[in-house]
Order: C-alpha cells, then sequence, then structure tokens
C-alpha cells in the first residue's frame, strides 16, 4: 500500500472532480477581502483568438505581481536550452544505476513462473551458502497488486498468494551480479497451483477462476491509475463507475443519427529506457536511496511507514533518472527489498529489474474494450453519450477509459460506465495519460464516422459541441498549418495500393495541483543563487523551467541559476506526472525568489545610501549582504479563482499511408496543437509533444505485450519483439502552442506530458478510414489486421 | 514441487561453464593469451583474467571475468557509466562505443575480445566544459529529454559524421536506426546531427 499516494490522492481529486466545462467568468465573486490577501488584475485570454483582458482575482498578501504575457518577458516562454544537457550528451550525468558505493552488493529476484499459486515453504539455505551471498529476503507482502478488502476472506499464510507469474517471492544480494543471479535459482519454493484466468474476455465469464478469493481494491498513484475502494465487485468484475447525467435514452429517441461501436485496444508497457530499481543504503542514523522514481517525496514516505522510520531519517535521491511514464511513482517491491537486503547485509544493495523483469512487470498499460453509442440532431449537436468500458489491469485496478466520453463534448445525456476485469497478469500502472488514450480511439473514431453520417466536416462537428476555446482555437491552426482544408477528401479516394488518408481527434486533461510544491531560492554574497527542490526531473525539463523562473524574478541569465533537486533533504517537490509538475511547482519557484530578493533589498537598503535598488545588479546588491546569505523557502499558493481553466488539451492531425498490399501503416506528418497554460519553454515543450505523438504511434502500430496462455510467462520481454517505435519510423511533427492565460496561479503554467499522447492513435485511425473506407476498431493495427479489415485475408488470420 | 527459473542459458553461463578455450575465439589475434595467468594451458577463466585496455587514449589494468562485456567492464569495473546497459542483448544500442572508430554494442562485446583495440566511449567523445560538436549540438536543439539513450545516439551521430560530413535526413535516420528512445527525442536528433554536419562536425 502506498500511504502517500493516497494522501496525494486526496489532494489531487480536491482539483480534479468531475466537472463540466465551466465558463470564464468575467468578474470573479469576492466578498468583503479575507486578511492576508489583495486583490489583482491577472491577464485572462488566448493571444490571437481573442483581446487578451484581465481578471480581479484575490491573491495571498505576500504573492508576487502579476506576471505579464510571454511577450514582454526575457526568459520564460522562449526556447532556453536544457540547463543539464551537456551532462546527459557526455555521460557525465548519474543516474540511479550507475550509482556506486564503496562495499555496494548486488540484488536479483527470484519471480514465480506460475500464474496463480499457494506457497507452502520458500527454503533459502543453499543461495544462502553460496559464494559471495550476504543476504536473502522472502518477499511478505506484493505491494502493487490490488489487496483483498476483508482479510479474513484470505488463506491465513506467512507467504502471500502468487496471482502472477513473474511476481516476486524473494531476492538474494551478493558481491557480484552474476553470484546473485545464481543463488536466487537455488532459492526452492514449495506450492499448490491454483486455477487461473490470463484474458479480460474468459475473466469475465461466470464459471471463471477467481483471481481474487473476495473484492480486491489497489490505490491510486500519483499519475493516475488505481481505482475507488467503493465500487462493487462480482466474480473478477469490478463496477462499475458510473457518471451519469441527463437521461441516455431520451437523448438517443431525440436524435437523428446515431453512432454505435465497439473498440478494443492492447496491454502496452512503459518501456523507459532506464529500469526500476534503487541502491539503498541502511545506516543506522539514516536510510539513503537513489531512486530511479518519479516521486522521491512518496518513495521516502512509504520506505519511512513501511520500516518505522521518522521521513526525517530517509533520504531519497533522484538528481536523473532514466524515464518513468507513470510506472514509477512509489518505492515498489524493488525498492522495500533493496532495503531489506541492505539492512540484512550492513551494506548498500543494488537492485535494478532486468529488461525482462521490467517488461514483464514493471507496469502496463491495461487493455480495453469499449463500447461507445453517440446521437446527433442534424445540425451535429450531440444528444447523448453513453459509454461503457471493460479492461484489465491484471491484479490491479485503473483500467476504465471514459475520461474523454466525460469530460471533451458538452452533451446534456451521458452514462457512462468502467469496470475493472480481474486476470493473472501482472499489475497495471498509471501510464501517460491513464485511460485517455484508449478512450479517445472509442470516442474521436465515433465522432468521426458520426461526422461522415451528417455530411459534416469533423471539425465543423468539434466546433458545434466543443466549449473549450483553447480547443477551438487550436482547431483552427491546426487546419491550417496542416493544410487540412487540401488534404481532406473523400475515404478511398487513391485509386493505387498506397492509399492516403488524413484525421483529426483531440485531447482532454485536468489541471491537475500538487499542494506538497516547495522551493527555497537562496542569494550568496557573491551574487550566486541556488534552488533547493525534492522535484524530480523525468525528462520534461523542469530543472531549466525552474532555472528560467528564477531568472525572469531576480534579472539575471538562467544559467547563473544553480538549480539542485532530486534530493528529499530539499522542500517537498511534487511527483512528475499527471501532467502537474509544472503547473504546481513554478509559482512555488517565483513566489520564493520574489521574496527571497525582498529579503535581499531589506537586508541591504540601509547600506545603499540612498541609491535606487533597481539601478544595482543582483551581484551589485549581494555585495553589500552584512551576512553571507539571504533565503527564502515558498510553497504552493492555492489556486487563485474558482474553477476556470481546469482542462488541458490539444488536437492533432495525422497524415498517413496504408499499404494495401503489405498492410502497412505508416504515418507520415504529424501537426500537434496544444494548449498548456503559459507556456514556458518552447524547445523543451516541443520535445514533450514529439514524445507524445511518437508514444502514440507506437501505441497504435506497433506495441502489444503477448503472455504464454499455459504460463502467464510474457513472451516478448524485450525491445526486439515488443516493438517500439524507432528512427526509422518517425515521421515529420510541427508542434505548436497556444498561449492560454487563466489566471490561476503566479506563473499560470500548465503542463503537457499527458495531452501530448493522448489524440495520435485516434488521429491515426480517423485517417487510416480517411485513407481506406475503412474503421479500425482494433489496436495495434499490425499488418495482418489491417490485412483481415481490408478483406486481404481470411477472417481468424489476425495476429 | 520447486521451481526454476527456466530462462535458459545465456551467453555469459555458456562462456562461465565451458571456461574459454583460446583455439576457439579471436582471443588469438588479440594478443591476449601472453597476459593469462595460466599461460601453459592455453585456457582462461572462469575466474577473472588480468587484461589491459586501451580506453579514451589511456591504457587501464583490469581484472574481469571471461564472461564480462565490455559494457559491463567500462561500467561496473572502471565506472565510467556514460554507457548505458538496457536492453544487454543488443537491441537498443544505448551501451554503443566505438572499436578502433567502428560503433559496437558493447553489451555484445566481451571484454577480452577488445584486444588491442581502441575503445572510444562517451568519455571519451568530449567533456562538459569541452563538447564534441555533435554533443553541443544535443544541447542546442534539445535532442536529450531523459537522456539515458543519449550517450549511445550521440556515439551513432557522430560515427555517421567521422564517415560521411554531408548526411541526408535519410542517412540520419539509418545511422540511429538501432538506437531506442522512449522519450521520443528522433525529431531533435535528426535536427542536432545536420546541425552539426552543417557546422562541420
Amino acid at each position: 500500500m502506498a500511504p502517500a499516494n493516497r494522501q496525494q490522492d486526496k489532494k489531487k481529486q480536491q482539483i480534479k472532480e468531475e466537472p463540466r466545462a465551466v465558463k470564464e467568468k468575467a468578474q470573479e465573486q469576492t466578498a468583503a477581502q479575507k486578511p492576508g490577501t489583495r486583490n489583482e488584475s491577472v491577464y485572462v485570454g488566448i493571444p490571437g483568438a481573442e483581446a487578451l483582458t484581465t481578471i480581479e482575482r484575490t491573491v495571498p498578501a505576500d504573492e508576487p505581481p502579476p506576471l505579464p504575457p510571454n511577450n514582454q518577458l526575457k526568459y520564460i516562454g522562449t526556447r532556453v536550452s536544457r540547463q543539464d544537457g551537456r551532462f546527459k550528451t557526455t555521460g557525465a550525468a548519474k543516474y540511479p544505476s550507475d550509482t556506486h558505493l564503496p562495499n555496494m552488493l548486488y540484488g536479483k529476484f527470484l519471480s514465480s513462473i506460475v500464474p496463480h499459486a499457494r506457497v507452502s515453504s520458500v527454503d533459502t539455505s543453499a543461495a544462502e551458502k553460496y559464494p559471495g551471498v550476504r543476504a536473502v529476503h522472502v518477499i511478505e507482502n506484493d505491494l502493487l497488486s490490488a489487496q483483498v478488502l476483508d482479510k479474513t476472506k484470505e488463506v491465513q499464510s506467512k507467504y502471500p498468494v502468487i496471482r502472477y507469474s513473474g511476481q516476486p517471492i524473494a531476492a538474494v544480494a551478493a558481491t557480484s551480479a552474476q553470484a546473485a543471479q545464481e543463488a536466487a535459482r537455488l532459492i526452492k519454493v514449495e506450492y499448490e497451483q491454483l486455477p487461473f484466468v490470463l484474458g479480460a474476455d474468459e475473466a469475465r465469464k461466470e464459471d471463471a477462476p477467481n483471481v481474487f478469493p473476495a473484492p480486491a481494491a489497489q490505490p491510486e498513484t500519483a499519475g493516475g491509475g488505481g481505482g475507488g475502494a467503493k465500487v462493487p465487485q462480482r466474480g473478477n468484475v469490478r463496477g462499475p463507475e458510473r457518471r451519469e447525467r441527463g437521461d441516455v435514452l431520451k437523448g438517443l429517441a431525440a436524435s437523428d443519427v446515431t453512432v454505435e461501436g465497439e473498440f478494443r485496444t492492447q496491454v502496452q508497457t512503459h518501456s523507459a529506457l532506464e529500469a526500476h530499481g534503487v541502491v539503498a543504503d541502511w545506516k543506522p542514523n539514516m536510510l539513503t536511496v537513489h531512486a530511479s522514481t518519479q516521486s522521491t517525496m512518496s518513495v521516502r514516505d512509504e520506505l519511512a511507514t513501511i520500516f518505522k522510520l521518522p521521513k526525517s531519517k530517509v533520504r531519497v535521491l533522484t538528481e536523473y533518472m532514466g524515464g518513468g511514464f507513470g510506472a514509477k511513482f512509489g518505492a515498489g517491491n524493488v525498492g522495500v527489498v533493496a532495503v531489506h537486503l541492505s539492512k540484512k547485509a550492513g551494506a548498500p544493495v543494488k537492485l535494478f529489474s532486468d529488461r525482462r523483469e521490467e517488461h514483464w512487470t514493471g507496469g502496463n498499460r491495461p487493455d480495453s474494450q469499449q463500447r461507445v453509442k453517440i446521437g446527433a440532431t442534424k445540425d451535429g449537436k450531440l444528444q447523448a453519450i453513453e459509454f461503457t468500458s471493460h479492461g484489465t489491469a491484471g491484479v490491479g485496478t485503473g483500467a476504465g477509459t471514459a475520461g474523454p466520453a466525460r469530460a471533451m463534448y458538452t452533451c446534456a445525456n451521458l452514462k457512462t460506465e468502467e469496470y475493472d476485469v480481474f486476470t493473472n497478469a501482472s499489475p497495471g500502472t498509471a501510464f501517460r495519460a491513464p485511460g485517455h488514450p484508449p478512450g479517445c480511439f472509442a470516442l474521436e473514431q465515433a465522432m468521426d464516422e458520426l461526422a461522415e453520417r451528417l455530411g459534416m466536416d469533423p471539425l465543423l462537428l468539434r466546433d458545434v459541441n466543443d466549449e473549450s476555446p483553447a480547443r477551438r482555437e487550436e482547431r483552427r491552426i491546426g487546419v491550417e498549418k496542416f493544410g487540412w482544408k487540401q488534404k481532406f477528401r473523400k475515404p478511398n479516394s487513391d485509386p493505387g495500393p498506397v492509399k492516403h488518408g488524413v484525421g483529426v481527434a483531440q485531447a482532454v486533461w485536468y489541471r491537475i495541483v500538487n499542494m506538497d510544491s516547495a522551493v527555497e531560492v537562496r542569494i550568496n554574497r557573491d551574487g550566486s543563487v541556488e534552488t533547493r527542490s525534492a522535484v524530480q526531473d523525468i525528462g520534461g525539463g523542469i530543472k531549466t523551467v525552474i532555472a528560467q523562473v528564477v531568472a525572469e524574478e531576480l534579472g539575471i541569465e538562467p544559467r547563473n541559476v544553480q538549480v539542485s533537486i532530486g534530493d528529499t533533504v530539499s522542500p517537498p517537490g511534487p511527483p512528475s506526472g499527471g501532467s502537474m509538475t509544472t503547473t504546481s511547482i513554478t509559482p512555488a519557484v517565483r513566489n520564493a525568489a520574489y521574496k527571497a530578493k525582498q529579503h535581499l533589498l531589506e537586508q541591504v537598503k540601509p547600506l545603499l545610501k540612498g541609491r535606487d535598488p533597481a539601478s544595482l545588479t543582483l551581484q551589485q546588491l549581494a555585495s553589500k549582504l552584512p551576512i553571507e546569505m539571504v533565503s527564502a523557502t515558498a510553497r504552493r499558493s492555492p489556486e487563485y479563482g474558482k474553477r476556470e481553466g481546469m482542462f488541458l488539451g490539444g488536437v492533432q492531425f495525422a497524415q498517413v499511408a496504408v499499404d494495401t498490399e503489405t498492410g502497412i501503416v505508416k504515418v507520415e506528418h504529424v501537426v500537434a496543437v496544444h494548449d498548456c497554460g503559459r507556456p514556458m519553454n518552447i524547445l523543451q515543450l516541443e520535445s514533450q509533444v514529439n514524445g507524445g505523438v511518437l508514444q502514440g504511434i507506437s501505441y497504435a502500430l506497433y506495441e502489444n505485450r503477448r503472455l504464454d496462455r499455459n504460463t502467464g510467462i510474457m513472451v516478448n520481454p524485450n525491445l526486439e519483439q515488443y516493438k517500439i517505435l524507432g528512427a526509422m519510423e518517425t515521421p515529420k511533427i510541427d508542434a505548436h502552442f497556444i498561449e492560454h492565460y487563466i489566471a490561476r496561479s503566479s506563473t499560470d503554467a500548465g503542463g503537457i506530458g499527458e495531452p501530448a499522447t493522448i489524440p495520435t492513435a485516434a488521429a491515426i485511425a480517423n485517417a487510416f478510414y480517411n485513407a481506406t473506407g475503412v474503421r479500425m476498431r482494433e489496436l495495434p493495427m499490425t499488418p495482418a489486421r489491417v490485412l483481415a479489415a481490408l478483406g486481404s485475408l481470411r477472417q481468424g488470420a489476425t495476429a | 514441487m520447486s521451481e526454476k527459473q527456466n530462462d535458459g542459458v545465456s551467453r555469459r553461463q555458456f562462456l562461465r561453464g565451458s571456461a574459454l578455450t583460446a583455439a576457439g575465439t579471436a582471443i588469438l589475434n588479440s594478443g591476449l593469451l601472453g597476459q593469462t595467468e595460466s599461460p601453459t594451458s592455453n585456457a582462461v577463466g572462469p575466474g577473472p583474467v588480468p587484461i589491459t585496455m586501451r580506453i579514451n587514449g589511456k591504457d587501464h589494468h583490469v581484472s574481469v571475468e571471461p564472461r564480462t562485456t565490455l559494457a559491463d567492464a567500462l561500467r561496473d569495473t572502471l565506472h565510467m557509466t556514460g554507457s548505458k546497459v538496457v536492453c544487454d542483448r543488443g537491441a537498443c544500442s544505448a551501451c554503443t562505443v566505438w572499436l578502433d572508430g567502428m560503433p559496437v554494442n558493447s553489451c555484445l562485446t566481451f571484454a577480452l575480445d577488445v584486444g588491442q583495440r581502441e575503445v572510444t566511449t562517451i568519455e571519451g567523445l568530449g567533456t562538459p566544459d569541452h563538447m564534441h560538436p555533435v554533443q553541443a549540438a544535443f544541447v542546442e536543439y534539445d535532442a536529450a529529454q531523459c537522456g539515458y539513450c543519449t550517450p549511445g545516439m550521440v556515439m551513432s551521430t557522430a560515427a555517421l559524421l567521422k564517415s560521411n560530413p554531408n548526411p541526408t535526413l535519410e542517412d540520419v535516420q539509418h545511422a540511429v536506426r538501432g538506437n531506442l528512445c522512449r522519450c521520443g527525442t528522433y525529431p531533435k536528433v535528426f535536427e542536432a546531427a545536420l546541425a552539426a554536419a552543417r557546422k562541420g562536425a
């Protein structure tokens, strides 16, 4: 269990309710001014789409003045190159997996090769005697699986029930990685096999073996995934989580046109290049853990709870980390087991998953089977959205995909139901915009079909039903940059075997704020500036953005701001997930820099002999300091205003070529137009959008986790059989950003990570339809599936 | 019923199990034989074997088991951790180094097979204060996100520009087609490579 994550969830959910888009109110209602606050006029609007105006906001009294739009700023919103780029490109950057400590031991797991079993004994004696072995640990609790809520329903045993192949059972620490691997094989496990079920369709049947003996639940993680505890469960099917408004049946009856379809998506693995892992160093006065994590704070809090240590005696370090994409929030089995081993051995232990374990059990995006039915009147106005999803996160939860159906379009009559289906497979975890890429694949194809049935341009259909001013502007920009009007033709227009087509799809995501976001800014007497936070950089470039904000506030260059992140001895930082990092921490950064500057002026003003401080550089001012340093720590202020701008979005346009003889789909061009509040660093935003688009293409065309039907063992747990997109499949990508000022914080910044990958697969599917006149309802679009869909192969020959 | 891992015999276990006979390997040609502990038996290992590798212009004397890959020798023995091990089976190229200027997967190269060949690693290409032009272009064009694939990507790109100073976009794609990146840096890698070429890297 992950108590830290639960706390974060509560906070998250306060902000991420299930709101309908609330129109920007021209005037916020402010009663009598609260003590400790002041009123400010803060910018709102989308330059280019509408005139920039201001809105009156009540803000904390010590907030810095409102930030002007980006065109009046020196560093924020520009293309500042990555501060740590020269370390990453020269191999000098030290990742957690690069850590070497004196006397460090190497850990190795023994994992189950059966999918469901009750363990009766674990004999570690031979492993313990193996040369080089210093510690052996038998796992007491699988941290990643859902847990049976009523503990009395589980057969009592000192060993956890094995519920998936790959579930770790024990681990060894030895003086070399090879010795650890050899010793782990000597552990003898006695177990009784139980009936198991691997596929979601089979698991839904009445007579399917039960994965859990009673209702079970998995906590949500900071990046989404997991699910609420108060959901009914029958057999392996947990749900529905239902949302309803209006009357869907009436809405469908009032519709002139209805569209209905079933859509399926596959299990996708995160495939971060750096595996899950830590180097744990248990010492009597301090536990130090070098962790490849998206949340140093979650790892610290979880380890403190499990090992009954005060948080002050756990230090987690993550200066760099090699990708996460949602799978690396907590300490996980790997972190907890490494600490046990280090404690037992009295030496630091390095424990990282190997690539096979990483693919097999390092987390995944659940699969889905979705039914969507939508109806509209002749003018295109949506009258009803009915949406049902089933999906399996293995022994986890969080497979729901209804997010886009609930939040994208205005529709008075809506009913969504999400079901999790338990199977004997490794637990799903949050994965870049949990539920949204599959949900978008279904919803946006239905919208595409609806547009065709209505004889409307798909963009016009969205204009009619989408209230978001940001996406409206994004559609306008995208149409122009992509050349939509020239390229959008009737389906199946190319006469030859290679058919070209274009498609569009939209993203919706949530503006999520984590209030545990704080920063310290120090100004030293020599004029040098330091910034500290526990926040980690997953690759989005938050380190550079922090430097830009401090530089802007203090009037120095970003490269002169020393940014130290990824260390829990610093003020707490948010997780890198849910597109919340920039949203959460940049206001704290700005506020801390602003306060540090004020402290500096307080200290030196009496010594300036009447000179105007504005006429002096920061260095000149700092040189007058009577003390070595001034420092200020600021935390995230609550959001200004109420519910405006609660969503992030984006619109993507794709052009594909479908070879109808080979079944190969090639994506040729993608135009992606996105919003993220105030854009902070265009260069890094382009990179994140490229990444989102490329992961989306990879998801649409190539990736698919395959389990052996007899053992549940993953049969493609590597990077040549589990195919991810490479350089040869990379199309031309044009990323564009709008500035969307919503007056919610002292930076008004938002995130981009999730929305960037949400609509890609759907846009490709719509382009496939436009190319061929055939709709792909299942991912990935492998050549075999494409040929089957096009009728060139016998039914049942799909791969 | 007892449980055993079923992932078969890896190449390293095979080498460990059979020891290494000089006749069956490239070691005869590498001049390594003279450095082994038991020069009379024609066999090395399975224990550690002292070897000398020339890396980034310097000789390094290390003692490694015959099953040790060049990647592991660099990372675990010499603590040169710029080269990353991701797939450990030649599928991702994150561990790319040069042997006599040719890019190879160091995870598929045994340390004992390096012999007299000159090893160039990412650390030898440039440093944070004196970057190779390709490294500088990668920074300028933001061709690194998480950065874990970046050293391999840089080594492949720099090797291309050595042999082909004026590459096309397609040439660049081909040069890095074995380098997997999960963050999606490819478009920026292409830009950086072409920009470095224009600057005469």
